[in-house]
């Protein structure tokens, strides 16, 4: 039962990233790939009626950790007080960025909004990068079941460890490279003319960063968790993980060189979900790894009872199919490319 | 205010408190557009359409600031109350987790067609589109009720040999009685923000005799609405709630009503101010045996003052709690008296006429939210010095790793950036009301015809 709650849960933090993982990394790049008003008007139209939608998958998969491993939620949650709510403000800004931008034609308010979704999207793609390299490192959680870690110590792997480290900046580092290529894909997916042009030439430059922070950061996890490797040797099925990972990192540049615009967006969902589940099969059956293996929090010791896990597969099963179907009837609702001119701007009115 | 568990639980009640300023509002707007999308499609008049897209703005600006307030309460109980979400994560988890599933995904999916897909989606599908906004935001707020529900009035659990919660019924938790007559409550109050701030901006338009069409409508729209869920809100809701106070959380009662020693024929204090040291009531202005009445229908009745209970189960901050409370039911009495009025003069078609009833419908605006702050205040502090009733001292909730100097660090953040976010919104609701619900061109040429007829 809690295996399939750690699945899901998985599941669900995928869905997160993969979905507000383009509009992050759309937010990332807008400068690069817009020059004008009017083009930064298309990159944001792009992802204005769905980020909403893509943001709360992150209150949903936190939701489902509450209920289902209420003692990591604790625990997570408290240790990373100071980054989980500089990401929460990050959100707020970004949110208020994304909806209010188009409300006055003024030019100062509108750089304004611009700059303000840039730096919040970049920072939090770097932010969440570190989150994740903080699991795979391990916390110093000890007996009570609680840890603290300020912001940086002297990013180092010690004992003493804070949020960012030299192992967990390389992790935001790598993050904010895949988001920028994934979120490029995406405007260039969504849009016409110049803006998908320099979008797919931005794709191109990131997919060489990813390939070599991909590289770099594979290698120096096997040192720095060691059940990763356990875990590949014991269930060596699970090397199809990284497989899908490097063939979606592999199709994003054939589909780049193809013109196919659609495919190279999935090869790119491909890799993300690949680098995610390797993770994610890599640190199993731990939850929150510990610096002090002893102290790790696994999903045995983290679970709530049984009554509640079951009863709550039902509604999630049941609520899971209707948000899906949701999300297609609006993603079909707003299929195709943004128009390029003013007038028509917005979402086809 | 030295230790961490009082920063900890001033930056929830502040970060609650300023999230719930803009969910009530989406939430009896969204009542109100599918009342203005019904009358769009039956009577086939453009105006309601016009009106619902005027509307629709507002509630887009509202509905943003809601979510990203929002965000910050769900993980709150893992970063400041990480004991408490250990101890009954797998029971209340169950209900914030299924708020994410089953309303956010809705209202946020439809949101989106509704503002943007209106010809798309064509006149049937744009009402659907509006009608699932509102049950997705509804929903909502019925899982966050329940699960206030369930700290106020624990249902459906089980006691850990470890001394957490189990649940044990989710039916139990989920059709908790308390929960039921809370929502109904609450949702009133929400319903009545919506008519108060619609209300007030027709007002606003027939005052300064501009899109008077549009002032009318939104004038007779909320006053209809309006009294109807003022009445309700005191009778049956208030009223229940408040028998459901006096039977399960009887200290509370005694501390909302001032009521420090128990009597028979116990009075009804309407103002005064409590005196907790001196254990008293500084210059009461009573109704005699009216609290023994409202609480057990006989005149006669004891009613348990504070004196009943151990002092280390009263409420902590009675004073406040007995002034949120006095101030609930205060401005629900004038609400009644504001909209009945209001209701009256409707009836007999002067209301559009009466410029003095106007001003007050449109200087009305902060009161409902005034109101429902200090209901929740009223529900929140009156759970002290619990927070789960009975069974876990707010004391014992609290993160144990997590130092005062980070929690101010966190809540003066809070501070600075909600400050920001209410000069934006006063700001562009402001903007959106002053641009009015016609479109541009019409707009002077359509307001001077008006004016001149």
């Amino acid at each position: 039962m809690e295996t399939i709650w750690f699945c899901l849960v998985a599941v669900m933090i995928a869905m997160y990233v993969l979905l507000d993982g383009f509009d992050l990394g759309a937010g990332a790049i807008h400068f690069l790939v817009a020059r004008t008003n009017e083009e930064r008007r298309q990159v944001i139209a792009t992802i204005g009626p769905v980020w909403d939608g893509n943001e709360v998958w992150l209150l949903a998969a936190g939701g489902t950790l509450y209920f289902a491993f209420p003692a990591l939620y604790a625990s997570g949650f408290s240790g990373f007080y100071l980054p989980l709510m500089i990401v929460l403000w990050l959100l707020i800004l970004r949110g208020t960025a994304v909806e209010f931008r188009n409300h006055i034609e003024s030019p100062i308010w509108i750089p304004f909004w611009d700059f303000v979704f840039f730096a919040a999207s970049l920072l939090l793609a770097i932010f969440f990068g570190a989150a994740l390299g903080n699991v795979v490192r391990g916390v110093p959680l000890d007996e009570s079941g609680y840890f603290f870690e300020p912001l940086w110590t002297n990013f180092q792997l010690g004992e003493h460890t804070g949020i960012l480290d030299w192992f967990t900046i390389l992790v935001g580092v790598q993050a904010l490279l895949a988001l920028m290529m994934h979120g490029s894909l995406w405007v260039r997916l969504k849009t016409r003319g110049e803006v998908s042009e320099r979008s797919g030439n931005v794709a191109g430059m990131a997919w060489w960063g990813v390939l070599a922070m991909t590289a770099v950061i594979t290698a120096l996890t096997f040192g720095v968790q060691p059940q990763v490797v356990a875990n590949f040797h014991t269930w060596p099925a699970g090397y199809i993980l990284p497989v899908i990972a490097i063939a979606g990192l592999a199709g994003v540049q054939f589909e780049l060189r193809r013109k196919n615009e659609r495919n190279a967006f999935l090869a790119s969902c491909a890799y993300l979900l690949g680098m995610l589940t390797s993770v994610v099969f890599g640190v199993y059956p731990m939850v929150l790894p510990a610096r002090n293996p002893a102290f790790s929090m696994t999903i045995r010791n983290a679970k709530a009872a049984d009554y509640g896990l079951k009863i709550g597969l039902i509604w999630w099963v049941i609520g899971m199919a209707l948000a899906t179907v949701y999300f297609v009837y609006v993603y079909r609702s707003f299929a195709g490319k943004i128009a390029e001119s003013a007038e028509s701007h917005g979402h086809g009115e | 205010m030295g230790s961490a568990l009082d920063v900890h639980r001033l930056q929830f009640a502040f970060t609650v408190t300023y999230h719930y300023l803009f969910p009530q509002l989406t939430m009896g707007l969204a009542l109100l557009l599918v009342i203005l999308k019904t009358l769009a499609l039956r009577t086939g008049d453009e105006h309601y359409n016009r009106a619902a897209r005027f509307w629709a703005k507002i509630f887009g600006i509202n509905f943003a600031l809601g979510v990203v307030t929002g965000i910050p309460m769900e993980f709150q109980f893992g970063t400041n109350w990480a004991e408490f979400s250990k101890s009954a994560g797998g029971v209340i988890g169950q209900t914030l987790a299924m708020e994410g599933v089953f309303s956010f995904f809705l209202e946020s999916s439809f949101l989106g067609l509704f503002l943007y897909g209106e010809k798309r989606l064509g006149r049937i599908g744009h009402w659907c589109a509006a009608f699932l906004v509102f049950l997705g935001s509804w929903l909502s707020g019925y899982f966050i009720v329940a699960t206030d529900a369930w700290m106020q009035h624990p249902t459906g659990y089980r006691l850990t040999p470890g001394g957490g919660f189990e649940l044990t019924s989710f039916w139990g938790l989920l059709l908790n009685p308390w929960a039921l007559a809370q929502y109904a409550h609450n949702m009133l109050g929400a319903v009545q923000t919506g008519c108060f701030v619609m209300a007030a901006v027709g007002a606003f338009y027939l005052l300064t005799k501009r899109d008077l069409f549009y002032g009318r409508t939104f004038v007779r729209i909320a006053v209809i609405v309006g009294v109807i869920a003022a009445i309700l809100q005191m009778v049956p809701t208030g009223d229940f709630q408040g028998k459901m106070i006096a039977h399960h959380q009887p200290a509370t009662l005694a501390a909302m009503e001032g009521l420090f020693v128990s009597q028979e024929g116990a009075p009804l204090a309407i103002l005064g101010q409590p005196d907790v040291e001196k254990r008293r009531l500084d210059n009461p202005l009573e109704v005699p045996r009216m609290l023994s009445f409202l609480t057990y229908k006989r005149w006669g009745a004891n009613v348990h003052g504070l004196d009943a209970f151990p002092q280390d189960q009263w409420p902590d901050k009675i004073e406040l709690l007995y002034y949120s409370y006095h101030v609930m039911v205060g401005l629900g009495t004038i609400f009644i008296a504001v909209m009945g009025v209001s209701a009256f003069l409707l009836w007999r078609k002067k209301l559009f006429e009466s410029r003095w009833m106007l001003w007050i419908l449109m200087l009305s605006v902060p009161l409902p939210y005034i109101a429902n702050t200090a209901g929740w205040i009223t529900a929140e502090l009156g759970r002290q010095p619990w927070l789960i009733y009975g069974l876990l001292r707010t004391v014992h909730g609290a993160s144990p790793r997590v130092g005062a100097g980070n929690a101010w660090f966190t809540l003066l953040g809070f501070m600075g950036m909600y400050t920001v976010l209410s000069i934006l919104w006063l700001f562009l609701i402001y903007r959106e009301i002053e641009h009015g619900p016609e479109p541009d061109e019409s707009h002077r040429a359509g307001a001077d015809a008006l004016a001149a007829g």
